[in-house]
C-alpha cells in the first residue's frame, strides 16, 4: 500500500500543509443570520451591482479569491493553482471570475461537497511537492441556484418544510506548505452511496447515509473516537439530515451527538429567517468554514475539526426523470 | 434505533423523520385568501355593472383586472410573498395564472427577448394549458356525440 494511506479511505498527511489564509463573502440574508459578525464581507443585496443572478455570483467568485490572496500580501503570481467549482451549469461562476487571473485552474464539481474537495486535493499537491501555495474556493447563490434548480423568484409558490435555502456566498482558502497551522492532517474521500431518495427537497435525507459513511470510515481508519475532535461538523444536511447522521452514527456504534454540528444549522436562525431545514449550498460549508470555524481555529477555541462536506450528485433532468440522489461527503481534519 | 439494511427501510425511515406541511393550517390559509381574492373580482364585477355595461365586457374587463392586479403584485415583488403564504389560495385565481407567466418573464429576461422570455414565458403556465385544452376538446367532443345522439 502506498505510504500515506491509512485504509481504503484515508490518508495521512506527512508534511501537512497550513491555511494561512481564508476569506468569506455572504449576502443580506446571511449577514443578518447568527453567524453574520464573522464573515469578511457582506454584500448589499443580491445583484452586487451586476445585471443578472450569474454575473453577480461570477463576481462574488472573484472578490473571494481576491480578496483571500491579498489578505496575506500574496499576488497571483504566487498561487500555483486554484481548485474551484460551484452549482451553476459547467462551473461558470469559478471559470469566469478566475479567467484574468492567470493561475493555472483545476475546475471541480462535487455539488455541495466541492470545498473538502477542492482543500483534499489542495492539501495532496502540496504534501506531494507540487505546489507551495494554492487557492480552494467555492461559490453559491440562492438566485442562480434557484432559477436553475426550481422556480422562478417571483413565482408564488409554497416549500416544503424539508426545503433547505441556498447560501449566497463564497468562501476561500489558501493552503500553504509553510505556515503555522491550522493543519490538515488527515483526508478521508467519500465514496458515493445513494440509499433511492428523489426527492429534491429532502437533500438532507439524500446526503445523510454518505455522511455517516465517510464519518465512520474516518473513525474506523484512523483508529480515533468521535470524541478525539472539538467539532466534527456536516456542510449542509439541515435540521432532517443532522438527526438522520447522528442515527445512522449511533447504529454503527459511535455516539456523536456532543459534539457534532452542520453548517447548514449554523448560518441562519430558522425560526427568525424562514429557512425550513437549513441552509444549503457550496458557500453553506465555504462561507461557515472561512468565516466562523477559521476564526475559532486561529483563537485555539477549536483545536481539531473534522470538516465533511456534503453534497447531492443530481441535475433538475435526472430529478424530473425520477432518478434517485447519490450522496457524497468528503472529510478533513484540521488541527492546530 | 431498528437497523436499516435495505433501501426500503430507509425509504420508511426517512418518511417518518420528516416534517409533512402543515395540511389544515394550509387549507385555511387558501381557503381566505382565495377568498379575497374572489371577493375583489365581485366588487370589480358589481362596480362594472353599475356602470351600465353588458355582462360579456363585465366579465372580460374583470378578467383583465384581476390579470393586471396578478402582474403588478408579481413585479414589485409582492405575489411571491402572498403566495408563500396562501399556496393554492393565491395559484388558483386567475391572478396565480398571471403571476405564473410574469415570473419567468422576469426571471429569463437576461437570456433575451426570444430565447429567454419567449422561450421560457410558458414554463409553468405550458402544462396547465396544454391539458386544460386537451381535456376541453376531449369533452367538446364527447358533448357533441352525446347531444347529437340525444
Amino acid at each position: 500500500m502506498a505510504q500515506k494511506r491509512l485504509g481504503t479511505q484515508t490518508i495521512k498527511l506527512s508534511s501537512p500543509p497550513s491555511i494561512i489564509s481564508a476569506y468569506s463573502i455572504v449576502g443580506p440574508k446571511e449577514g443578518e443570520g447568527p453567524l453574520g459578525k464573522y464573515f469578511d464581507t457582506i454584500i448589499e443585496d443580491e445583484f452586487w451591482g451586476e445585471q443578472t443572478w450569474e454575473k453577480s455570483e461570477t463576481k462574488i467568485a472573484r472578490e473571494c479569491v481576491a480578496n483571500c490572496i491579498s489578505k496575506v500580501k500574496l499576488s497571483y503570481e504566487d498561487i500555483n493553482y486554484l481548485l474551484a467549482g460551484d452549482l451553476i451549469n459547467q462551473c461558470t461562476p469559478s471559470a469566469f471570475g478566475n479567467r484574468d487571473t492567470n493561475i493555472p485552474f483545476l475546475g471541480l464539481f462535487g455539488a455541495c461537497s466541492t470545498f473538502v474537495e477542492g482543500i483534499s486535493i489542495g492539501s495532496m499537491l502540496i504534501d506531494g511537492g507540487f505546489a507551495d501555495n494554492l487557492v480552494c474556493a467555492t461559490s453559491s447563490h440562492f438566485c442562480s441556484a434557484e432559477k436553475q434548480f426550481r422556480f422562478p423568484l417571483e413565482l408564488g409558490n409554497q416549500r416544503p418544510p424539508s426545503s433547505q435555502w441556498t447560501v449566497t456566498g463564497s468562501g476561500s482558502v489558501m493552503l500553504s506548505s509553510s505556515g503555522t497551522g491550522p493543519y490538515i492532517t488527515t483526508i478521508t474521500t467519500g465514496k458515493m452511496v445513494d440509499m433511492g431518495i428523489k426527492d429534491a427537497n429532502n437533500m438532507g435525507a439524500a446526503m445523510a447515509p454518505a455522511a455517516a459513511d465517510t464519518m465512520y470510515m474516518h473513525f474506523k481508519e484512523t483508529g480515533r473516537a468521535p470524541s478525539y475532535y472539538d467539532l466534527i461538523l456536516t456542510g449542509d444536511l439541515g435540521y432532517i439530515g443532522k438527526s438522520i447522521v447522528v442515527d445512522l452514527m449511533e447504529s454503527r456504534g459511535y455516539n456523536i451527538r456532543s459534539n457534532y454540528n452542520d453548517c447548514g444549522i449554523l448560518i441562519f436562525d430558522k425560526e427568525k429567517q424562514d429557512t425550513h431545514s437549513g441552509g444549503s449550498g457550496c458557500a453553506c460549508c465555504a462561507t461557515t468554514f472561512c468565516g466562523y470555524i477559521y476564526n475559532q481555529l486561529q483563537a485555539k477555541k477549536l483545536k481539531r475539526v473534522l470538516l465533511i462536506a456534503t453534497g447531492a450528485l443530481m441535475s433538475p433532468t435526472t430529478a424530473q426523470q425520477k432518478e434517485s440522489i447519490p450522496g457524497i461527503a468528503h472529510a478533513i481534519s484540521i488541527e492546530i | 434505533m431498528r437497523k436499516i439494511e435495505t433501501k426500503k427501510d430507509y425509504q420508511k425511515y426517512v418518511d417518518e423523520k420528516t416534517p409533512n406541511s402543515p395540511i389544515g393550517k394550509n387549507i385555511l390559509k387558501a381557503f381566505i385568501v382565495g377568498g379575497i381574492i374572489c371577493l375583489i373580482g365581485q366588487w370589480i364585477s358589481d362596480g362594472l355593472r353599475a356602470m351600465d355595461l353588458d355582462d360579456k365586457t363585465v366579465s372580460s374587463v374583470t378578467s383583465i383586472s384581476l390579470i393586471f392586479i396578478g402582474i403588478f403584485l408579481t413585479a414589485i415583488n409582492v405575489y411571491n410573498r402572498i403566495g408563500k403564504f396562501a399556496g393554492a389560495g393565491s395559484i388558483v385565481p386567475i391572478t396565480g395564472f398571471a403571476n405564473s407567466i410574469a415570473s419567468p418573464a422576469i426571471e429569463f429576461k437576461s437570456e433575451g427577448l426570444v430565447l429567454g422570455v419567449g422561450a421560457k414565458l410558458f414554463q409553468i403556465a405550458g402544462p396547465v394549458l396544454v391539458y386544460g385544452i386537451s381535456t376541453s376538446i376531449v369533452l367538446g367532443i364527447i358533448y357533441y356525440f352525446v347531444s347529437t345522439a340525444g
